[in-house]
Order: C-alpha cells, then sequence, then structure tokens
C-alpha cells in the first residue's frame, strides 16, 4: 500500500475569508485539519512603540486604528487608563455619550460580524442586510466626530464635542432621488439623537430580519451547530473574554461586573450560550445587539432631559476653547503648553479595561512622569482568540476552519497591533 | 470590587508575607511585585488556590525600564539664552544600558507584567517581575498554568527579546521572517534599521538600510511639581462650570 502522507497548505495571507491578513499554514490528513499555526504580524505596525514618542492626547487617534470595527470602544480603554492616572473624571453628560457611542460601536462590530461571517458561509443576503444599518452607525460617528471610522472623538476628561443639532442628509443624485431619497432621509430630518432614536427604535424589527435568515437557517445550522465546541474550564484559560466565553456559558460582563462609564445605571440582561459552539456565539451576538439598542434609547432619553458640559473646565489637561482663548492670558498660555508640550501624567501605572464588542479590550499604561507614556500595552481580545485557532480547529475539516474563523470575530488591527 | 480586593491583600499578606511586595495602582487595583524564582511558585497558589482563583490570565507583556525618569527637556533650571533647555542625548533610544545617566531608581531593566482575573471573585491583580539577566533575560513560562500565555509570551519574546524558558514553542510572532532585534527595545530606533523595497532590476525584494534619521517632534518633559494633580480649585471650577451650562439646574 501507498504511503499517505499529511499535506501542508497555506490558508490567506490574501485570502478573502481570512479577515485581513492572517497566513494559517494547515497541516491536513485528507480534509481532515491536524494542525493549524497562524502566522501573524502581517499587519504589525509597532503602535505601542509609536504611542511611546508622543504625548499623551497625540495617541487617541492610533486606538482607532486598532480594532478598526469598534473605534470607540478601544479609545474608551485609552481614554479611561488616562484619566485614572490624572485622577480626573468626565462629566456625567459625557459618560452618556460614551456609553451610547459603546453601544452604537457594538452594534456596528456585529453588523460587520454577522455581514462577514454570513458571507463565508455562504449567506450573501446577510451581508448586504447588514451593511444596510451599519451605514447608520457610521453616519452618527461622521454626524459626532467628522469621521465615519477613525472618530478620534474621546478625550481624557470628556467627549471633543456636545452631540450636534443636525444630521448630514443625502443629496439628490441620479440613483437617490424622489421617493427613494425621502426614505433615506426621513430620520435625519432633526438632530443626532432623533436619527439615534429612530434608529435604535426600528432595530429590533431589523434584527428579527436577520434571524429570520439565518437562526433556523438548515445550512447555517449545519455549518455552526456543534463547531468549534469550548468548554467554560477551557474557554477561560485560553483567556476568551466578550462573546466568547458567554458563548461558553460562562456569565462574565465587564459592563455589569465591573460597571464604567453609566452602565451601573443601564437596564440591560447578559446573554449566556450553553454548548459553546458557533451557533450558540452566533445567538449571543444576535441578542446582545438587541440589549445594546435597549441601552442606547435609555441614553437618548437622558441626554435629551439633561443638558449640561461634555468636558472638565481644567485647563491643565483640556485645552480652553477658542473663544476663551481670545480674551484670557491663562487660557492662550494653557492652550499654547497643551498644544507644544502636553500634559505630564503623574508617575504610576493603570490597567483600564472594557468591554469591547468583542470582548475585553484593555489599556495597560506605564507613566513616569512624562508628557509621553513610557509604554503602553494593548490588551486586544482578538489576539488572545485567534491564539485558541490551532486548538479549536484541530481534529475539524477544512471548510470548518472558516466557520470557527468566522465566530471568532477577528480584525487584524487589534490582533497585529 | 473594592472590599474583595481588600480581603484579597490580607490573604496574600498570609501566603506570602515579607516574599512580595504588594501596592495598588491608580485605580486602586493590587498589584504585586515579586522576585523571579517565586514567579511559577506565585503563579501556581494564585491559581489554584480557592482564596484567589485567578482562573485566567488576561494580559501579559514586557517593559523595558531604559531611560526611564529621563526627560530630554530641562526643567529645573532656566536659562537666559532662549531656546537651549534641550537635554542632548537623553530621551530614551538614545543611550544603551551600560551608557545609562544613573537617575532612576530603577536597578533593573527587563520586567514582565501579567494582569490576572478570577472570574469567581471578581477582582484583578497585577504580578511583575524583573528578569535577572540584562544580557539575556530569562523568566520562567506560564504556559502550563494558563495556556493563554502562550502567544503573550511569544510575543513578548519577538518585541523585547525576554526568554521565556520552559515555553513549548518560543518563536518570533509578529515581527517579519528573519528580522533582527527587538524592537520594542528603548535602544532600537524608532524608524527601524532596514526598510524593504521592490527591485525593478533584480526582480525581487530587498533591504537596505533606512535612510530617515529619527527626529523628536515634542521632546519629552517630566513635570514634577505636580501641576497637573487635581485639586479643589480645579473640582470647584468644574463644578461651577457644570452649574453655569445652559439647562442645569
Amino acid at each position: 500500500m501507498a504511503e499517505i502522507r499529511n499535506y501542508t497548505m497555506n490558508f490567506g495571507p490574501q485570502h478573502p475569508a481570512a479577515h485581513g491578513v492572517l497566513r494559517l499554514v494547515l497541516e491536513l490528513d485528507g480534509e481532515t485539519v491536524m494542525r493549524a499555526d497562524p502566522h501573524i504580524g502581517l499587519l504589525h505596525r509597532g503602535t505601542e512603540k509609536l504611542i511611546e514618542s508622543k504625548p499623551f492626547n497625540q495617541s487617541i487617534g492610533f486606538m482607532d486604528r486598532l480594532d478598526y470595527v469598534s473605534m470607540m470602544c478601544n479609545e474608551h480603554a485609552y481614554v479611561r487608563a488616562i484619566e485614572q492616572l490624572l485622577g480626573i473624571e468626565a462629566p456625567i453628560r459625557a459618560q452618556y455619550i460614551r456609553t451610547m457611542f459603546d453601544e452604537i460601536t457594538r452594534i456596528g462590530n456585529h453588523m460587520l460580524w454577522i455581514g462577514s461571517s454570513g458571507l463565508d458561509l455562504g449567506a450573501m443576503t446577510m451581508f448586504i442586510y447588514a451593511f444596510r444599518e451599519r451605514e447608520m452607525t457610521m453616519d452618527m460617528y461622521e454626524a459626532v466626530s467628522g469621521a465615519r471610522m477613525h472618530a478620534n472623538y474621546y478625550r481624557p476628561g470628556g467627549v471633543y464635542r456636545d452631540l450636534p443639532d443636525s444630521v448630514p442628509l443625502y443629496k439628490e443624485s441620479p440613483w437617490t432621488k424622489g421617493k427613494n431619497l425621502k426614505r433615506k432621509n426621513e430620520w435625519r430630518e432633526g438632530s443626532l439623537l432623533d436619527f439615534i432614536e429612530a434608529f435604535a427604535s426600528d432595530f429590533p424589527s431589523k434584527v428579527d430580519e436577520y434571524e429570520t435568515l439565518l437562526t433556523d437557517n438548515r445550512i447555517w445550522k449545519q455549518r455552526t451547530v456543534g463547531i468549534g465546541v469550548v468548554s467554560p474550564e477551557r474557554a477561560q484559560q485560553l483567556g476568551f473574554t466578550g462573546p466568547m466565553l458567554r458563548g461558553s456559558g460562562v456569565e462574565w460582563d465587564l459592563r455589569k461586573k465591573q460597571p464604567y462609564a453609566m452602565y451601573h445605571e443601564m437596564d440591560f440582561d447578559i446573554p449566556v450560550g450553553i454548548n459553546g459552539d458557533c451557533y450558540d456565539r452566533y445567538l449571543v451576538r444576535i441578542e446582545e445587539m438587541r440589549q445594546s439598542a435597549k441601552i442606547i434609547l435609555q441614553c437618548v432619553e437622558w441626554l435629551r432631559a439633561n443638558p449640561g458640559h461634555v468636558m472638565l473646565k481644567n485647563f491643565k489637561v483640556i485645552p480652553p476653547t477658542r473663544e476663551e482663548m481670545k480674551d484670557d492670558m491663562e487660557a492662550l498660555i494653557h492652550h499654547f503648553k497643551l498644544f507644544t508640550e502636553g500634559y505630564s501624567v503623574p508617575k504610576g501605572e493603570v490597567y483600564a479595561a472594557v468591554e469591547g464588542p468583542k470582548g475585553e479590550f484593555g489599556c495597560y499604561v506605564v507613566s513616569d512622569g512624562a508628557n509621553k507614556p513610557f509604554r503602553v500595552h494593548m490588551r486586544a481580545p482578538g489576539f488572545a482568540h485567534l491564539s485558541s485557532m490551532g486548538e479549536l480547529v484541530k481534529g475539524h475539516m477544512l471548510a470548518d476552519v472558516v466557520a470557527i474563523m468566522g465566530t471568532l470575530d477577528i480584525v487584524f488591527g487589534e490582533v497585529d497591533r | 470590587m473594592m472590599s474583595a480586593s481588600n480581603n484579597l491583600a490580607a490573604h496574600l499578606e498570609e501566603c506570602f508575607a515579607g516574599r512580595i511586595e504588594i501596592s495598588r495602582s491608580a485605580n486602586g487595583q493590587l498589584a504585586i511585585q515579586l522576585p523571579v524564582d517565586l514567579w511559577l511558585e506565585v503563579a501556581h497558589t494564585l491559581r489554584d488556590d480557592p482564596r484567589f482563583a485567578f482562573s485566567q490570565l488576561t494580559d501579559l507583556c514586557g517593559v523595558d525600564f531604559l531611560g526611564y525618569g529621563q526627560s530630554e527637556w530641562q526643567t529645573k533650571d532656566a536659562t537666559h539664552d532662549g531656546f537651549s533647555r534641550g537635554v542632548e542625548g537623553l530621551g530614551p533610544g538614545r543611550f544603551d544600558w551600560s551608557g545609562r545617566p544613573e537617575a532612576s531608581e530603577i536597578k533593573q531593566r527587563y520586567s514582565v507584567v501579567v494582569h490576572l482575573l478570577s472570574i469567581t471573585h471578581n477582582v484583578r491583580i497585577s504580578v511583575a517581575t524583573f528578569a535577572a539577566d540584562e544580557g539575556l533575560p530569562m523568566v520562567p513560562s506560564l504556559c502550563d498554568v494558563w495556556s493563554s500565555a502562550n502567544w503573550y509570551e511569544r510575543e513578548t519574546f519577538d518585541l523585547f527579546g525576554i526568554v521565556f524558558e520552559g515555553h513549548p514553542d518560543l518563536r518570533r510572532l509578529l515581527t517579519d521572517y528573519g528580522f533582527i532585534g527587538h524592537p520594542f527595545r528603548k535602544d532600537f530606533p524608532l524608524v527601524g534599521n532596514v526598510t524593504v523595497r521592490y527591485d525593478e532590476e533584480k526582480g525581487r525584494v530587498v533591504y537596505e538600510p533606512v535612510e530617515i534619521t529619527p527626529r523628536v517632534l515634542v521632546p519629552r518633559v517630566i513635570r514634577e511639581d505636580s501641576r497637573y494633580k487635581v485639586d479643589d480649585i480645579d473640582k470647584a471650577a468644574d463644578e461651577a462650570a457644570d452649574s453655569l451650562a445652559p439647562g442645569a439646574e
């Protein structure tokens, strides 16, 4: 009988289902995966070293570029770390805005996840449905910060500016006109809060639509049920957080267990899975989207009723407004110092974490008292999740590699940093 | 959460009295510092002892303390001759460990910091140690204690050159195949050493020394006059601003 040898195959780095630049070296026995060795780092930009060379505030923009589908959550972790080192706390209105935008981000992230992992498993329509709504979360980003993705909106001591009274409208074009134009602009006529409220109230019905496409779909279930099963003990050992951990039945959510911003005021539930397979993690994420919409509505209600400041007035950390600068010498000096030198952060180290859409996004900052951080390390959820890849795919078929990669919800911006 | 962490401090004191240093970080989280030979023992205790039950290693990273507390800008004495307060060659990356200015209280260079999470007790802790040798820093691997340490240790080895003894597969993780050096060490230049481009004539990718020179846009300044500490005056100003805000009661 002829000798049969295992077959080694490269998956990626230019593979559409690799969700970016992942090179996966697979050792196959027929179609069964015997060993998987992910090679990462193709998107390594040395963010942590770059941050060491810049004043604290100039690195907020780097955070958007880490996990580039959950931008504001990353900013939140970094900004919170600095705030804790400085011993300041953002005004309550800013905290509500942060809570609201964290949840908008979560919806945006899960939408990309459900769209792309649906696409990977052959559900083309899912992608188009999900991106229809994701577009609106990007519009909210645009309205509040001017950028559709890399918002750079949070600051130590608050958020950059208050919510605007208007939302950019669609203009008439050969593709958007008449009834279509009217429909698209319907929610955008009022303020940003009106837009967000209209979106969040309607969103659960959109999630129902997604569920009609996937939840009972025979093909979807065949591809995900019983695939990539992780026990709760293993999930903790492997450093899983977020939906990956909750999918295995561990009830752990930083928003509930170690609340930050205004989460302790919010009424929401944490969904958990039972079996710890890809399908359970899908159900967890679906339910999370509904809960996010619920949180957003609570924030909108509060924000409507309580106008106020969104930034501290501490000029040692937060620059004065243009107006104040024009007639106050002190303000001018503060402005100059803040934009040439930045602020110095007291000596110390801190680890601040937020519940990002993908899991725990943590930021470890060491300061030696300078205007630049001495060392910053980002704890990216995707990094821990991807490191378990070898264990998860072992013994599965080649096609399941794609399903498992989808369920990990990895973005290479944060894995490679 | 605070009471859980107080209990934890008491339990730690009970278990390792005198052998570890316990402190708190800016947000009240416990941090312990221990000699490298206790590394594995403490890790096992923290995981297995039901009083701790740190079932998850959330994060592991290296820190290079070269240049800690060094400023590139003189803040003490004002000068008469204008813009000459820049301090030449004192920023990180401008000197190596043997030529470092003696200004810092840090006596050892490479540190490994681990962040642990106990889901049972809902408490976090950070555990840090210094590697003994500057030439070949070595720390025992935590792979057998927490599986998630695997990639974090590979990353730290790649970026800092800290060797984790007993790691099953200590390969580079993030840098390019065939990369030389450990980029996150403070004496590794920010712009790197080599640049890569495609050569039309040779028909392949070539590596060349970098042409750009590093430059500092904002010098590193350490202010020790605690001007940035928030005091009661600032707090009062913030409150006054809040009460003046439109619509506030």
